[in-house]
């Protein structure tokens, strides 16, 4: 289901078409090479600054009071106590002139406020203050005094469908209950040789990025300006705007060093607009850092989802039908809890049916998290073909390679390429999995296994884009772009497209980016969509920088510009490379000391759709005595286009694939459901991400470029998300292939994988 | 002195990559506060407040250890080694330059306190194996690279080290 914003988004349509005709890249000169980021030295030195270690002078400190029952209506609310403790300069409740903002909408209608009265989940904003220090905001936070009228609450989804259940919204729990597909399923089922039948589940995760969620507000008069840790200023911009009723021109907000966000900083967070409203209110800079323990509890999650999954194959391999009943829950708000897309998209298959259904409950709501609902989707669909693959007896990869879909079946539209045979049988060539596959599993209480899982991704990204590039009379060069550098290598492979075009080197280019004062609109850096939409952007800047510096020379070399060409960082006539003139010599930009580029992202291709793919293979170790699976060694075989830069290509791969094996074995958010409601593991000792001890020393990245002409003007398609996507279910296959006993639930922990193999052994 | 006996605000002298500073620090405070709030070190990150993530790792007296869990009294008389004493008046330490050249560093918040229990590690063991790596840096979360090039990088470093020669140089040999 859609994966709600905070705020409605405007429509992304009537694009104007493009300024230039930009031919794509034959071989590139820096393009592609494994360089060290452009701000590598800040980011090893401890100089680069991110919103958390910023201060401003006569700064004060934020906290927010958070509602400790899952359910509950606020009856009286008394801040008198609070305002009279040391230090305190602010207390702002629902009353507060300026703060009755409507906020979680569901269509263009709010579903709540930014401080609701009615609570529907443990952690949900009641007050906040801002005093001195940091300690005294959260003493005073705590001194408020809140009288609850404590409702009786709802985390399970399925009891959330009930009628019985508490209501906690107008109209029922009910968020949404759509069903598509395509052919006759049960004409598909009555045509199969096998049709099996298996219900999977997968855990709630917490992005927990290692920057928590920070935020500081500062007015000059009605301008504000907020230094913010997200993923795409321009959309924080527009949203505060509306928020507070003021005009894109006086917001501004600024993000260079953030400390990852994986999908969770992508909205507007309520701590944003709190701060806002306590600078307001105190006339002073003030800063919001939600404390470890709120980054697991209020700023999103991904949904734990239910999957019943039905399919249907023939002997020779055939889908002949696929039927999905999706179960998920965005928490208390709308926010988007599942994705049927692989189970439509993935395969060739003529008959699918696919049910997904979205329920309300009492629990923090779901955010976008690195490829929403995918690797859920993943774990299920891609268990079940290991299933039927073991049924039909034929190899799964071989299974896989017989149903790749060329086209996207959900709407007809051929991709730019497809690259998935070749992440199949390249990747399997790279893990030698026929071998690995006929290796003995073991026999005593250590077993070894090998699995695989395909993907792909969903997003074709927002072409929305323009970036700035100047060039400055000594030859050096200015990007200016609007898009985030999350940790990704935003800002090196940019400069290495600049590079590439003005052959200026790398440390001659400064990077200006994130900041709604001074860059160019981009699309926040989620969906894989950063180097597809900026890459070419900034290709188109640089290009036109070249244009008008090859028109210069051609005034001073009075020859047309057809005869001339640009090298090196000189610019010569083609049949006369001894007239070159270098850029610090031509007259015309001395004249001028500046040559300003402006560039915007073209159009998607018309009639087809540019999307990434990938397969991944894993070999594990089951300890069927204590439940332990290690993984020893994992293969990553991605078609993300062309690798702009292999070091932070395999550095996505590699991480996507690290948070892969957490879901697969370590992830889950547990919730007191019987008595209190809340979050019970809300930390990094309780909560379990990957250790440097819980991905394996053995990880290889094999790049597949089909030479995608179409996709954009530079080839390369999205690979954030698509390398977390296929990794847990990899893992349980290879779980299966080493035990025998298929792990239906996520993460698969020590006493999941005990109690399946006690199943099997009948206890 | 008991906790509860202490003055709200205490002077204190604490080194800090060398530098003696003479300090007044709310008394409750931990080292990381001290280093990020009151001296403007903000090198060393505040992942978790904690002792879970790592992130605010140090070396004490040349051990590695979790800032945001001491109280910055245990600090007072030692040495404390920072992230932005870790480069000296030459360049940067060869673990810096490793993690630059494999691309060890995604979002970069973690790369403080991971280069600081890697430093620890070469201090002690020049030549450490792929495993020893491992449990050397299983304190310190990271949830954007995977870790594999921050072993890579340590391996590199190690080896520039005991060969004397920059990371660069051993990397293309």
């Amino acid at each position: 289901m859609k994966y709600y914003l905070e705020w409605p988004e405007p429509d992304p349509t009537n694009l104007p078409p493009p300024a230039q005709d930009i031919e794509p890249w034959g071989e590139t000169r820096v393009v592609g090479k494994p360089l060290p980021r452009v701000d590598a030295y800040e980011r090893v030195s401890g100089t680069a600054l991110y919103t958390l270690d910023m201060a401003l002078p006569d700064m004060l400190h934020g906290a927010i009071l958070r509602c400790p029952h899952a359910h509950a209506r606020v009856t009286r609310l008394d801040t008198g106590r609070a305002q009279a403790m040391p230090g305190v300069r602010a207390v702002i409740t629902a009353a507060t002139p300026g703060a009755a903002i409507p906020w979680y909408f569901r269509g263009q209608g709010p579903t709540s406020m930014l401080f609701d009265e009615h609570c529907r989940y443990a952690g949900d904003e009641v007050a906040a203050v801002a005093a001195e220090t940091p300690h005294q905001a959260i003493l005073a936070a705590r001194a408020i005094d809140v009288e609850y009228e404590v409702l009786p609450f709802v985390q399970d989804d399925a009891v959330a469908l009930t009628p019985e259940a508490p209501a906690i919204h107008e109209g029922g729990n009910i968020l949404g209950q759509e069903t598509s597909g395509r052919g006759d399923v049960e004409a598909g089922f009555a045509g199969a040789d096998v049709v099996l039948e298996q219900t999977y589940h997968t855990p709630c995760e917490i992005h927990t990025p290692m920057e928590t969620f920070v935020t500081i507000a500062r007015w000059d008069g009605n301008r504000l300006t907020v230094w913010d840790s997200n993923q795409g200023v321009f959309g924080i911009q527009a949203n505060l705007a509306r928020a507070l009723r003021l005009p894109l021109t006086s917001v501004r907000v600024i993000c260079n060093y953030m400390g990852g966000g994986f999908g969770s900083k992508l909205g507007l967070s309520k701590y944003t607009v709190i701060a806002a409203l306590l600078a307001r209110t105190t006339a002073r800079p003030v800063k919001i850092a939600l404390t470890r323990e709120e980054s697991f509890i209020c700023v999103g999650n991904r949904a734990a989802n239910t999957i019943k999954l039905k399919a249907g194959v023939k002997r020779d391999g055939t889908l002949t039908a696929l039927d999905a009943v999706f179960l998920g829950s965005g928490g208390a708000y709308p926010a988007g809890a599942t994705s049927t897309y692989l189970v439509q998209a993935l395969y060739l298959c003529p008959n699918v049916r696919v049910e997904d259904n979205e329920v309300y409950t009492n629990a923090g709501p779901s955010r976008a998290f690195r490829a929403p609902g995918m690797p859920n989707c993943a774990w299920a669909l891609e268990q079940m073909m290991d299933a039927l693959a073991t049924e039909i007896d034929m190899d799964p990869v071989e299974f896989r390679l017989k149903n790749i879909a060329t086209f996207l079946q959900i709407n007809d539209t051929p991709y730019t390429s497809i690259g998935l045979r070749e992440c199949l049988s390249d990747g399997a060539k790279a893990f030698g999995w026929s071998e690995a596959r006929a290796r003995p599993r073991g026999r005593g209480h250590v077993r070894r296994g090998v699995g695989m899982a395909a993907g792909m991704w969903a997003y074709p990204g927002d072409p929305r884009a323009t970036v700035i590039v100047k060039l400055f009379a000594d030859g050096s060069v200015n990007l200016n772009m609007g898009a985030s550098d999350i940790g990704t290598g935003t800002k090196t492979v940019m400069a290495m497209v600049v590079a590439e075009e003005l052959g200026v080197p790398l440390d001659r280019i400064q990077i200006e980016h994130a900041d709604t004062g001074t860059t160019q609109n981009a699309p926040s850096s989620g969906g894989s969509q950063t180097v597809l939409v900026s890459a070419p952007a900034v290709r188109a800047a640089a290009i036109e920088v070249k244009r008008q510096l090859l028109e210069l020379a051609a005034a001073q070399l009075e020859r047309p510009v057809e005869q001339l060409v640009f090298q090196d960082g000189e610019i010569m006539p083609a049949d006369a490379p001894d007239q070159a003139v270098a850029l610090a010599d031509l007259r015309g930009l001395r004249g001028r000391q500046v040559i300003v580029g402006v560039g915007r992202r073209h159009p998607h291709p018309e009639g087809k759709i540019a999307l990434p793919f990938a397969a991944q293979f894993a070999e594990v170790e089951v300890n069927i005595l204590t439940g332990e699976v290690r993984v020893l060694r994992l293969v990553a075989a991605h078609d993300s286009g062309r690798v702009m830069n292999k070091l932070t290509y395999e550095n996505q791969v590699f991480g996507g694939m690290a948070m892969g094996i957490g879901l697969g074995l370590t992830e889950e958010r547990i919730l007191d459901s019987r008595q209190t409601g809340k979050v019970v593991n809300a930390n990094w000792h309780d909560y379990k991400i990957p250790t440097a001890k819980d991905v394996p020393i053995d990880q290889t990245c094999v790049p597949i470029d089909p030479h995608d002409t179409e996709c954009n003007t530079t080839g390369a398609k999205g690979l954030g998300e698509p390398a977390h996507i296929p990794t847990a279910a990899a893992i349980a296959n290879a779980v299966y292939h080493a035990t025998g006993v298929r792990v239906t639930d996520a993460p698969i922990t020590r006493g999941r994988m005990l109690s399946a193999l006690a199943e099997r052994r009948g206890e | 002195m008991r906790c509860w006996e202490r003055p709200l605000i205490e002077i204190i002298r604490l080194s800090v990559n060398g530098d003696s500073h003479e300090i007044g620090v709310p008394s409750h405070y931990t080292l990381l506060e001290t280093l990020r709030y009151v001296l403007g070190l903000t090198g060393s990150k505040q992942g978790c407040d904690k002792g879970d993530c790592g992130a605010c790792t140090v070396l004490l007296d040349g051990l590695p250890t979790l800032s945001c869990i001491l109280p910055v009294q245990e600090a007072i008389g030692r040495q404390v080694t920072t992230i932005e004493g870790l480069a000296d008046p030459d360049g940067p330490h060869a673990l810096q330059d490793a993690l630059d050249l494999t691309g060890g560093a995604q979002c970069g918040f973690c790369t403080p306190g991971i280069l600081m229990s890697a430093a620890a590690l070469l201090n002690v063991n020049s030549s450490p194996t792929r495993q020893e790596i491992r449990e050397a840096l299983s304190g310190n979360l990271c949830r954007c690279t995977g870790y594999t090039k921050i072993y890579e990088a340590v391996e590199l470093a190690a080896r520039a080290l005991r060969e004397q020669r920059p990371p660069a140089e051993v990397l293309r040999s």
